[in-house]
Order: C-alpha cells, then sequence, then structure tokens
C-alpha cells in the first residue's frame, strides 16, 4: 500500500535556505507518488512549526512524515513529538539532514539543492517502509547486587540500601573491608583507616536491607538489564556463625601455622582462624586447604574444644541464586608481585616490603603492635629507602601506566616511619611527584619540610643484600650523580593491578576490560561509571588505579545509576531491535555467532531474537547470507531504496 | 568544452561516530565537493557488502564505509566485523575488474570534523582521473 508522506523543508532562518532553494525541495518532493503533502517554513522546530506538522498531518490524512532539517540528534524527538501530537506513531517521523551534512558544508546552491533533495528523498523512501513500533516495556526486579566489600562496594551498598531497596552483597574474602582496612593511617589527613572503616561495615551487617555472603563468588550469570539472574558459590567455613562464641578456643588447639594474608606474610595464622579482630562477618573461618582434620580421624581439636559446637566438618559448597535489576562490580586490586622484580630482588629479601606490609608493619594492630621493625631480625630501620613507581611506567617491562597513588602513600609511608623512629633517615626515589588533589601538594611538602624525607629524583637500577643490609644501587639525575645506600629496609611503591581474576570476572558479566586489565567503562569521559553493558556500573580501583575519595566518589555515582534503574517498575528498550523472517532461515547460526549481545538463539532449527537484549546494531543482517534477519525500520529493502534515491535514480 | 566529471559517491555512515563526526563538519561550517551523499546506518558492521555492490550497480562511482575508529564501536565490535568484510569486498572488486580504489573504508570519530573534510576531499580526488564507473554500472 502506499504511503501518504507529508514532507517539510525547513528554512533554519538563513541557515539551510541560504545555500539551498528550499522550495525547490518541497516543490521537487511534492511530485513524489508517496508524498500527499509537501511545504517548507522558515523555522519548522518553532512552536508554530511543530503546530504546522500536526495540522498538516490531520487536514491531509499523512500517516508518515520527513522533516528535511538539522542533524537528528538535535530534534528527532521533538518532530516525533509532534507526529504523535498529529495521531500517527512516532516511528512514521525521519529527519533529513540538510544543515550540518548540506548547507553549511557547501557553497554552491544548485548542487546543494540537488544534493538536499537527494537526501530528502531517501528519507522519503526510508519512512515509506517503516513499521509502526511501541517501545518494548519490560518489568524491573527491585533489588541489586554488589560483587566486592571493599571501600567502594561498601558505600555503594550502604548508599543503595538507605534509599530502601534490598541489596546482596558478594565478597570472596571470608570478611569485608578491601584493602582499606589494611592501611594503617590514610593520607591527605593521616586519620585511622580502620577507625574510619569499621562503623561502616558493622553498618553493613547490621543493615535490614543488605544481604552479606562473604566467602562467595559469583558463578554463572544469565540475563539483562533489569532482570539479571546470578549463581552465587558460599563457600563453606565450616564454623556456624550463629553458635560461635568467638571463645578463641580453637585457635589454641590447631596444630598448624601457615602464613597470614591480612598481614601478608608478616605473621602466621592457625588453619582456623578470624581473618583480623574487626572482620565483618565476626567469626572463624576453618580454610581447609591448610586444616588436615577436615577428616576428623585426622586431627579435630578444635572441634574437641569448642564448647558450642559450632565447629561443623561436614559444611558443603552451596549455590545460591538471586535475581538482581542491577550489578555494582567493586572487585578492587591487587598489588604488582614483589616477585616480578628481578631488579630488586624478587622478593626474596626479607627486608624489602611492599607498600601493604608496610601499611601492616605501621598498624597498631599489625604483627608488630605499630612498631617499625625489621622482619629479618626485629631491629629498628635508621635508614630506610623509598623506591616509587615500582614496576609502574615501565612499558618495557612492567606496567605501562601510572600507579596513580603511589606518590602520596610513599609520601604518607615516609612521615609515618619518621614519626615512629624520629631519629631515623627516609630516602625516597622518585621520577615525577604527582599529588594532584585537594591537601595532596601541601601533604607532600609536610613530609620534606616537617619530617626531613630526602626526595631523590632518579630511578634505582639494583638492590640486593650486603652486609646484612640492603645495597640500594641509583642515580640522582638532579644532581648528576650515582648514588649507593645501604639501607636498613627498601619499600617498594608497586604498581596496583586489577584484582586477581577480574579478566574471569569480566567475561562473566559480559563486559569489557581495557588493555591494562582494569574494567572498561563505557565512555571515558561522559560514562565513567557504566560499563559497556546496561545494568551493570563499576566502581572503585577495579576500573583504574585511584584512592579511598575516588573510590567513594565513583561508588555513590555508580549507586545513583543502579538506583536509577530500581527507581522505575518497567524499563523502556528502543522497539528498532531485529527482526527474523523464519521462512527464510536455514538455521546457520552465523547471526548468532556475530551478536555482540547474545540476542540471537536458534530455537527448533530457526533463528529467535531476545528484544530486550537487542541493540539493533545490524551486524546480525549484514552477516546474514539470505537476508533472512533484519533490523526494524531500517532493513536492507529499505536500504536500496535509500542508494538509488541518493544516487538520483 | 566538456563538462568536467563530477563523481557520485555514497557513503555510509556509523550513527554513533562517522555520522557525528561530519555534523561537526557542518557545525564548523568545514567545506567539501557536495558529490557524497550520506546515509546514516546503525553501525559501519550493518553494512552488507551487498549495499556496496548495489550502489555500484546503481550508478555510483564511489563508495565509502566509515565507522567509529577499531575499539570505539558504540556496538563493542562491530568495526571489526566491518573491517574484515571490507577487505573481501576489495579483492572481489578486483576480481570482476572493478578499481578497488573506488571503494574506501575509514574510521572517523564524533571529534573528527577535519578528517571527514579531508577524507571527502581525498575521494573526489581520487575518482576524477578514474572516470564514470561503468563495469557494474546496469545499463539504463
Ligand atoms: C600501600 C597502599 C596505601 C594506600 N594508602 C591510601 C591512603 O592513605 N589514602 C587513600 O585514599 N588511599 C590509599 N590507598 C588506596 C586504597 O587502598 C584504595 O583506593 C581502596 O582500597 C580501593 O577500594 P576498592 O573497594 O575499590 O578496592 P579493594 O580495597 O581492593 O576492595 C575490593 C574487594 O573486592 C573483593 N573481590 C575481588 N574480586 C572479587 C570477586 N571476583 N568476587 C567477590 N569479591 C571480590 C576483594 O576481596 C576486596 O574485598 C592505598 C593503597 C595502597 C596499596
Ligand atoms: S557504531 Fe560506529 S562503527 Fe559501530
Amino acid at each position: 500500500m502506499k504511503k501518504r508522506t507529508g514532507v517539510f523543508v525547513c528554512h533554519c532562518g538563513i541557515n539551510i535556505a541560504g545555500t539551498v532553494d528550499v522550495k525547490k525541495v518541497a516543490d521537487k518532493l511534492g511530485k513524489h507518488k508517496a508524498v500527499a503533502h509537501s511545504e517548507d517554513y522558515v523555522y519548522m522546530c518553532s512552536d508554530p512549526g511543530q503546530n504546522l506538522i500536526t495540522n498538516a498531518i490531520k487536514e491531509h490524512k499523512l500517516d508518515s512524515i520527513v522533516v528535511s532539517c538539522c542533524s537528528p540528534t538535535l530534534h528527532e524527538k521533538t518532530f516525533q513529538n509532534a507526529a504523535k501530537a498529529g495521531g500517527i506513531n512516532e516511528f512514521q517521523s525521519e529527519i533529513a539532514n540538510i544543515r550540518e551534512q548540506c548547507s553549511w558544508v557547501h557553497k554552491d546552491k544548485e548542487k546543494a539543492t540537488i544534493k538536499a533533495e537527494k537526501i530528502t528523498r531517501s528519507a522519503v523512501e526510508r519512512v515509506n517502509k517503516n513499521e509502526s513500533l511501541e517501545p518494548i516495556s519490560f518489568p524491573v526486579t527491585r533489588r541489586a547486587m554488589v560483587i566486592g566489600a571493599g571501600i567502594a562496594g561498601i558505600q555503594a551498598a550502604l548508599d543503595m540500601a538507605n534509599t530502601g531497596y534490598e541489596v546482596v552483597l558478594v565478597e570472596k574474602n571470608p570478611s569485608i573491608g578491601g584493602h582499606m582496612i589494611q592501611l594503617s593511617e590514610t593520607f591527605p589527613t593521616l586519620d585511622c583507616s580502620q577507625c574510619i572503616l569499621s562503623p561502616k561495615m558493622v553498618e553493613v551487617s547490621k543493615h535490614e536491607n543488605i544481604k552479606l555472603l562473604t566467602y562467595s563468588e559469583v558463578q554463572e550469570i544469565s540475563g539483562y538489564v533489569g532482570n539479571f539472574n546470578v549463581k552465587i558459590k558460599k563457600n563453606p567455613t565450616f564454623v556456624d556463625p550463629d553458635k560461635c562464641t568467638l571463645c578463641d578456643e580453637c585457635t589454641k588447639v590447631c596444630p598448624v601455622l601457615t602464613s597470614d594474608e591480612f598481614d601478608l606474610g608478616l605473621t602466621g595464622r592457625r588453619a582456623i582462624y578470624m581473618p583480623f579482630p574487626q572482620a565483618i562477618p565476626a567469626t572463624y573461618t576453618l580454610d581447609d586447604k591448610h586444616c588436615p582434620g577436615l577428616l576428623p580421624i585426622a586431627c579435630g581439636k578444635c572441634a574437641d574444644v569448642c564448647d558450642p559446637g559450632a565447629i561443623d566438618y561436614d559444611m558443603k559448597p552451596e549455590i545460591i541464586e538471586e535475581e538482581v535489576g542491577a550489578i555494582v562490580i567493586a572487585t578492587g586490586f591487587d598489588l604488582y608481585e614483589k616477585e616480578e622484580m628481578g631488579e630488586y630482588g624478587s622478593g626474596k629479601y626479607p627486608d624489602v616490603l611492599d607498600g601493604l606490609q608496610f601499611e601492616r608493619l605501621c598498624s597498631a594492630s599489625g604483627p608488630t603492635q605499630g612498631e617499625v621493625l625489621r622482619p629479618s631480625d626485629h631491629k629498628v630501620p635508621k635508614e630506610v629507602v623509598f623506591i616509587q613507581c615500582s614496576g609502574s611506567r615501565d612499558p618495557e617491562q612492567h606496567c605501562a601506566y601510572c600507579s596513580k597513588i603511589c606518590c602520596m602513600y610513599t609520601a604518607k609511608h615516609a612521615m609515618l616511619y619518621k614519626h615512629h623512629v624520629p631519629d631515623g633517615q627516609a630516602y625516597i626515589f622518585y621520577i615525577d611527584i604527582r599529588s594532584g588533589g585537594k591537601g595532596y601538594e601541601e601533604f607532600v611538602q609536610r613530609a620534606v619540610e616537617e619530617d626531613g624525607v630526602v626526595y631523590l629524583r632518579g630511578k634505582v637500577s639494583k638492590i640486593f643484600e650486603y652486609n646484612g643490609k640492603i645495597r640500594v644501587w641509583g642515580v640522582d639525575t638532579l644532581a648528576g650523580k650515582d648514588i649507593e645506600i645501604d639501607a636498613d629496609m627498601v619499600v617498594l611503591a608497586q604498581a596496583m593491578r586489577p584484582s586477581k581474576d577480574a579478566d574471569k570476572l569480566a567475561k562473566l558479566l559480559k563486559i569489557s576490560i581495557d588493555k591494562d586489565g582494569f574494567l572498561q567503562e563505557a565512555h571515558p569521559k561522559l560514562r565513567p561509571v557504566e560499563s559497556v553493558t546496561a545494568g551493570m556500573f563499576l566502581a572503585g580501583a577495579a576500573q583504574a588505579p585511584k584512592d579511598i575519595p575516588e573510590a567513594v566518589a565513583q561508588a555513590s555515582g555508580a549507586a545513583a545509576k543502579a538506583l536509577a534503574i530500581l527507581s522505575q517498575e518497567n524499563l523502556f528498550h528502543s522497539p528498532q531491535v531485529a527482526k527474523s523472517i523464519p521462512n527464510l532461515c536455514t538455521g546457520c547460526g552465523m547471526c548468532v555467532d556475530v551478536c555482540p549481545y547474545d540476542a540471537l538463539s536458534l530455537k527448533n532449527g530457526k533463528v529467535e531474537v531476545n528484544e530486550v537484549l537487542c541493540e539493533g546494531c545490524g551486524t546480525c543482517s549484514a552477516t546474514c547470507l539470505r537476508a533472512a534477519i533484519e533490523v526494524k525500520n531500517i532493513t536492507p529493502y529499505q536500504i536500496y531504496e535509500m542508494i538509488n534515491a541518493s544516487l538520483g535514480g | 568544452m566538456a563538462e568536467e566529471f563530477e563523481p557520485k559517491i555514497v557513503a555510509f555512515l556509523c550513527k554513533w561516530c562517522s555520522s557525528a563526526g561530519s555534523d561537526l563538519a557542518g557545525v564548523s561550517r568545514m567545506q567539501y565537493p557536495p558529490n557524497v551523499v550520506p546515509i546514516t546506518v546503525m553501525c559501519s558492521g550493518s553494512v552488507s557488502p551487498l549495499y556496496i555492490l548495489s550502489a555500484f550497480n546503481k550508478g555510483a562511482d564511489g563508495v565509502l564505509v566509515s565507522g567509529c575508529h577499531p575499539g570505539d564501536c558504540h556496538y563493542i565490535k562491530g568495526n571489526y566485523y566491518a573491517r574484515r568484510r571490507i577487505a573481501l569486498v576489495k579483492e572481489l572488486m578486483e576480481y570482476i575488474g572493478l578499481e578497488p580504489d573506488r571503494f574506501q573504508m575509514s574510521w572517523v570519530s564524533a571529534a573528527e570534523g577535519i578528517k571527514y573534510t579531508k577524507i571527502i576531499k581525498d575521494f573526489v580526488n581520487i575518482l576524477k582521473p578514474l572516470g564514470p564507473q561503468t563495469n557494474l554500472r546496469r545499463s539504463q
């Protein structure tokens, strides 16, 4: 059936009319067999212009319109609304861009007019075959999931829970808190990290809207924005937290001693342990990798002394299924391993520490109760060398990027060291000092002026053990001389890298990672908290190296974005999605393979489109050899007609 | 003297980058020859080789496909598929005796109005000496 299209050509003052003969375009198109009415007007986007369109639709019984004007990015919506006001479907409106892509880029009026006619005709041909469509509406599961419970995940979970929505918080370790709970004091104010974080951790554990799943990992996910189904594996702790009274009798009898993760190997722990005193949930975990007694015949000592009977060797992993509408991913970072640093001893010298170990050494709750002592002989180190950019900014051998926070925490470390050992000397080797941030530059100055920290600009080429000390060979490029220091201790500001297995999780969630393995945001400037997958948001150091204030800000941003989804009962999706033509489909599955969104599947030998997942990119239709799949309102047939019109045929 | 040959070009521009880049050329009032008529598609990955051949068949002297830079496709990887297909189209063109230069692929971001302008100017200059495309043109 032939359509009754209306063509409306805008002058845009002289912006279009100065170069394009708009009357001629309107006249010429008026002769097209599908065009029932055409006219030009000085400003179509003005109120009178829109009314003109609405009235013409009614008066001339139009079923579709083409507006020849500026770029669709500006007024596509305006004219769709005008169409609706005239009583026709918004998808029966098309824009012909004759300003940005024509009048503004050409001077020759005759040629520009011919081109404008072609562009307009192309839009007429397209709208001629447009279907009327309604936005696809689907209900939202109004709860959220947060993966990773460092400060970023905790903040995002609290923000959402406090708004009244239920949040499932998934953490792979036995306790929440992430790396921040390991820190001693925090720059730029030197307030105690545990003192500011533990109240938030307690709030999480007591919150009626937060379901906390620790020692748990995401295993499987399906669904789409608004309706994700997530399967989580909860590992057995072999201790019933409800029965455990925290009497600590079990650790006293456990015969196993292994290295303590929380203190990064500076101390040991038992096979049954509490990660640290403020752990949330406050309970013990039996680590089955080290415990000999899961078969009670082998040991079973802890169960024997546990009066309340909280220990259960038969506890099994549990698979928990959760339905959520939005997901925040906050899996944080890990430090680049010292073992990777051949030039700095590959981690084999006990008195060469990484930044986190040094935090533990300074911490009042740490292995030395806050005394800075050498791990090798427990002597107070009198000369300490701090090496910045250890593993960062080194594209040849290590990580190419800047880890951003090390300049600041190294200044902090040198200060903390001086506060603990006032007669000691701190040296810092650096490439540049990057102290952008509120109060940050002042903080670095304070390290130099008040604590007499010596900054040496240059790299350290090698460190090695020498006479019970660590000999450091470096250069001072400002003074132009080689430096040799026999240090009692060396602290490496190791690069921040994405947390272990972040790539696997990203693959599972179908979000991208960047060249360094950090989670990829949807746009580096304008969509920094969104992933490329709708309904999944990023927070904290998982997305890029960042400090606590930035991690918290991004977490609140991600929470707000997730809440924008949860606060709606229904979501809408553009109906310009793929459509299959079953009698042409042979079920070869090529389109299924190329779809970036997993929106296609084969059912009984024919392709089927999940309209909610489909974004309408059209990759499928370009791949199909038999034209058995196309995107609504931009079908191959429409394109052929548009090509014809564009060539004046 | 005969009028100078003006090649007809069809340009398939992806909506998110290249069409936006050509809009920017307009907003910045850059000038380029009016030989090109743009068709905005969702993604360079949606341009079937058949569209390209169809354009030649209907009398195009040159065809341009332009998308987001590799890695920047709004649909994650559409332009990678486009790039692979394009290599095949070039081979096919050679095989059927059509100058491969009549077909171009480019990456133009939303910020690259200047680049778009230059691509069109250069393309017109490449096509002029080639003369009208007759091999695939359907007889009128
Ligand atoms: C030595 C050092 C000193 C620092 N000092 C300061 C300072 O003074 N001031 C400051 O502002 N910043 C400081 N920082 C930076 C600060 O530690 C980080 O900004 C902050 O920890 C980032 O928080 P996060 O939640 O993003 O990541 P993390 O703290 O790394 O937390 C991520 C959480 O996610 C969990 N997780 C990871 N993968 C998974 C998974 N697959 N499933 C479930 N859970 C998972 C982890 O177990 C962890 O609990 C310092 C960093 C270092 C290394
Ligand atoms: S959207 Fe631009 S190439 Fe895919």
